[in-house]
């Protein structure tokens, strides 16, 4: 391949400049943090330890939180694996009434915080005080709880609820650009509906299943919000909120910062793991199913079933999204947590003291609206650079660009923020702890690789030639950028800035590890107040939090859709 | 009786009728290819005869058994109608290999082992596949996709075979062989066969007997010389085929071209006659130059397409083209010319 611009150019050009920008942008802000966890990890005192670090892992409350992530992961991954594959299959291959609708709905717990959700559930059901609970033991004179929500099974249902739908979405997409003939030629062949459903089709979708169970897997692995909110109550930690406590509780401590390396170090492996099995699931199962012209799907007739099955999608979506929201706000509005809902004990002071009096919440309200909206304007702008060496330039040494800009993918969010507190807090001459400059970092960080995969698909449409007709006809290299390039990307710029505006507004994860006295985000409030018994104050917040982000969610289908049109 | 009887077969989605009071009775060992334009109706009567689609009215029966029937709302499933069916988009499955393929309905069908084995054997040797049977049908081209599609509708010894396009999502020159090979195996183990297709020719070289479709509504039914030769309405004239049309106002025995009078070339049936205008049609190398006769026009434009010479003459709005053989004389573009219609065909000018 000739390199026809830099070779032809010694000097530091352009494309250099580019380069080296791109690269010290991602060592910098994501390289760094992650091989300084490595590295405190497994180097003490001068040297490569690894007895230490086998050590730490062999300890009873290390060991435990291993197991814990273990066991919650799987439980959801096989939970949401078999309700987002149920419901797909439900509304692509049925008769069932208002398909339409009611795949739109199964995507809504999406745009939820599931912490959010975990909270509302916690009011539900906790063992003495959830609403549900103490209803069923007045009315039926129980002495013990109905479910008890701060138990294995109980983090495992909520973090299905808001997990499933990363099955749900390839499974159902599979299905429908499944060729229809693939299963009506089985048909035709002799066999009958469930033989196909077990022969042809599931066979067929099977690598949209795992790909989609192997991400549930993923995130709940590394999932903070609900185990914080309903595990470590009684005892109960994974991976993520261990680090959490080991990093609170520390103020600086060694041990604790080297034990929080080493369970985010093991993070790292296993993350990288699953994002590898993934690739390789999808690489093998690429077959080659999708319809060419052809009649709707065979649907399946659910005939007498047809009406309890959508009271069934119905109630699902009732009990997983509307109760949970609707107790949120309804908390929120109570004077006191634990009075009943009557006109008299509700009110709307909460949420207009949170909003225009209360300078926590104000505080917070303000940092994350501005955290995440510096955050997608820089990781948008920094995305397009460096989208546009890796997929444009034609320089030596993109291909590093291409590993550092798909390693956040694989790196959870409390490993940034670990890696952001190693990096930033003074050993390097640069102290930022505790102020509002490190959780931007740390965003920055966390949400590049949504960036880089935008920005990458908005260039790859446009083609080399409009870019070398440019400058045929006299542009330079940054004009030809300004005026050719940027206006054909400026959708892909526009998805990339709300991907990671709309995600850090509700931001838990990583601000939890960072936050200082001042500079507490949407997330980190409601958490801590719920954690400080200010359950109706955390609800309120919750609630304004929720209105926020279903507001800039439906803010962007419109633009998108008048996007396209034009 | 015939074997396979279709007796007023409609069916409607929504208020449009997709297929209108469809008549067609195919004999054993029979090739019927619906032939017609995309939207016509023809692979919709094709999946109401695989199963696929209810009927909206009528019946059909193969042998002495009714499988659809709107008036007893009875229909025979699909899986239980031992058809075999070729899909246009070849529908293999890609998580087997070819054999397992050829084999899933044999094992559907709970046969012996050894039996399978034979069966599926004997069909993938008949379609040239027995060298690729444990691979991946993945790795096939598209003729070889299809070839197995075949197979598999072969190993189920089927009463009746479907077709639905089979051929149109294959290259060209892989088309005109797997043309050659259906007909093949249709002569050896005469299957009846109903084919879908929009391609004439496809029609033409496969079945013993078309019939044209048209808006859901059957245009023509006949041999293949017979729908080339005697088209039963304009629609057919020229959906089948090249052709030329020249409308034409016809007045006290005589016909008037843009402005002009002439005498007919074949006396025109009566009651067109007695409407007073038609259009003339006529395939474009059954029309003769004259220098003297004949309907005036003058030459627009003159293609050399290899053996045969293109001709596009202007007879007042209307554009008439003749064919004719590199051999024979013709004019020049800008020339008048007298056109003769050698063997012309009337038809109504509505409809």
């Amino acid at each position: 391949m000739t390199t026809a611009v830099p070779a032809a150019q010694p000097r530091f050009g352009t494309a250099q400049i580019l380069l080296a920008l791109s690269v010290a942008i991602l060592v910098i802000v994501v390289a760094v943090p992650v091989l300084l966890i490595f590295f405190n990890a497994f180097w003490v005192q001068g040297q490569f330890n690894v007895v230490d670090v086998i050590k730490v892992l062999s300890q009873h409350e290390t060991y435990q939180a291993l197991l814990n992530s273990l066991i919650l992961a799987s439980g959801v991954t096989v939970t949401g694996t078999i309700v987002g594959t149920f419901f797909a299959w439900l509304v692509t291959r049925t008769d069932l009434p208002f398909k339409g609708t009611m795949k739109v709905l199964f995507l809504v717990p999406f745009m939820l915080p599931s912490f959010i959700g975990a909270l509302a559930w916690k009011m539900l059901l906790s063992p003495r005080s959830g609403y549900i609970n103490r209803l069923f033991m007045d009315l039926l004179g129980l002495d013990g709880p109905v479910f008890d929500i701060y138990t294995y099974g109980g983090i495992i249902l909520v973090e299905t609820m808001y997990l499933f739908p990363f099955v749900f979405i390839q499974v159902a997409g599979a299905l429908e650009r499944m060729d229809p003939t693939l299963e009506e030629s089985a048909r035709i062949s002799g066999a009958d509906l469930f033989t196909i459903t077990r022969k042809i089709t599931i066979p067929l979708v099977m690598p949209s299943i795992l790909s989609g169970s192997l991400l549930i897997m993923l995130y709940s692995m590394a999932h903070f919000g609900t185990v914080a909110v309903l595990g470590i109550e009684v005892g109960i930690y994974n991976i993520p909120t261990l680090i959490y406590e080991k990093i609170h509780q520390s103020a600086g401590s060694f041990a604790s910062i080297r034990t929080g390396t080493v369970l985010a170090s093991v993070l790292v492996v296993t993350a990288a793991f699953i994002m590898w099995l993934q690739n390789k699931v999808l690489a093998r199962g690429k077959y080659q199913i999708i319809a060419g012209k052809s009649f709707r799907p065979s649907e399946l007739k659910l005939r007498g079933l047809r009406v309890p099955m959508l009271l069934f999608c119905i109630a699902y979506i009732g009990f997983t999204i509307v109760l949970p929201t609707v107790t949120i706000f309804m908390v929120g509005g109570l004077r006191t947590y634990g009075l009943p809902f009557t006109a008299e004990n509700m009110t709307l002071d909460n949420y207009k003291f949170i909003l225009f009096d209360w300078q926590l919440t104000r505080d917070a309200i303000w940092n994350s609206v501005s955290l995440g909206f510096s955050a997608a304007l820089i990781t948008m702008t920094a995305g397009v650079i460096i989208s546009y060496v890796i997929v444009k330039m034609k320089v030596r040494g993109k291909g590093i660009l291409e590993f550092l800009g798909m390693l956040p993918f694989s790196v959870p969010g409390s490993v940034i923020a670990l890696g952001v507190i190693l990096a930033w807090s003074g050993k390097f001459g640069v102290n930022i702890y505790n102020t509002v400059w490190i959780i931007l970092v740390a965003y920055i960080a966390r949400y590049m690789a949504f960036s880089l995969k935008a920005n990458s698909a908005a260039l790859e449409q446009v083609h080399d030639s409009l870019v070398e007709a440019a400058r045929a006809s006299g542009a330079t290299m940054w004009q030809a950028l300004k005026d050719i390039v940027v206006p054909l990307v400026r959708p892909g710029m526009l998805a990339a800035f709300f991907l990671i505006f709309l995600p850090a507004l509700r931001e838990l994860t990583v601000s939890v590890l960072l936050y200082g006295p001042t500079t507490r985000t949407i997330g980190v409030a409601i958490y801590t107040l719920n954690e400080d018994g200010e359950t109706v104050y955390s609800a309120a917040l919750a609630g304004i939090a929720l209105i926020i982000i279903v507001f800039g969610e439906s803010v962007i289908k419109r633009l998108f859709k008048v996007g396209r049109k034009g | 009786m015939a074997y396979i009887e279709l007796s007023g077969v409609t069916k409607r989605f929504g208020k449009v009728a997709a297929v209108n009071r469809l008549d067609l009775s195919i004999e054993q060992g029979e090739c019927v290819a619906m032939l017609g334009p995309s939207g016509c109706g023809k692979t919709t009567t094709l999946r109401m005869v695989a199963g696929f689609e209810d009927l909206d009215d009528g019946e059909i029966r193969v042998g002495d058994r009714v499988i659809s029937s709107k008036k007893k709302h009875f229909y025979l499933p699909p899986e239980n109608r031992n058809f075999g069916m070729v899909f246009q988009a070849f529908a293999v499955w890609p998580h087997m290999s070819v054999f397992e393929n050829v084999a899933f309905p044999l094992r559907i069908r709970k046969l012996p082992r050894e039996e399978i084995q034979a069966r599926a054997e004997e069909a993938l040797k008949h379609t040239n596949l027995w060298s690729v049977a444990e691979g991946s049908p993945d790795d096939l081209s598209g003729g070889g996709k299809q070839r197995v599609a075949l197979a598999r509708a072969l190993a189920i010894r089927p009463d009746v075979m479907l077709l639905d396009e089979p051929l149109s999502s294959l290259d060209p020159h892989f088309r005109e062989e797997m043309r050659f090979e259906i007909k093949d195996l249709q002569r050896r183990f005469h299957h009846s066969i109903l084919y879908v297709t929009h391609d004439q020719s496809e029609a033409m070289a496969l079945s013993d007997r078309i019939l044209v479709m048209k808006g859901g509504v059957v245009q023509q039914v006949g041999s293949p010389l017979e729908i080339y030769g005697a088209p039963a309405n304009r629609f057919v004239f020229e959906f089948i085929g090249l052709s030329s049309f020249l409308q034409v106002a016809l007045r006290d025995g005589r016909m008037e071209v843009a402005g002009a009078s002439y005498a007919p070339p074949a006396p025109p049936p009566p009651e067109l006659a007695a409407a007073g205008g038609a259009w003339l049609a006529a395939r474009p190398n059954e029309i003769a130059f004259s220098t003297e006769g004949g309907v005036s026009g003058t030459v627009e434009r003159k293609a050399y397409l290899g053996e045969v010479i293109d001709y596009r003459v202007r007879v007042g709005e209307a554009e008439v083209r003749v064919q004719k053989t590199r051999r024979e004389p013709g004019p020049e573009v800008g020339e008048t010319c007298g056109l003769i219609f050698a063997r012309p065909r009337w038809y109504p000018l509505e409809g």
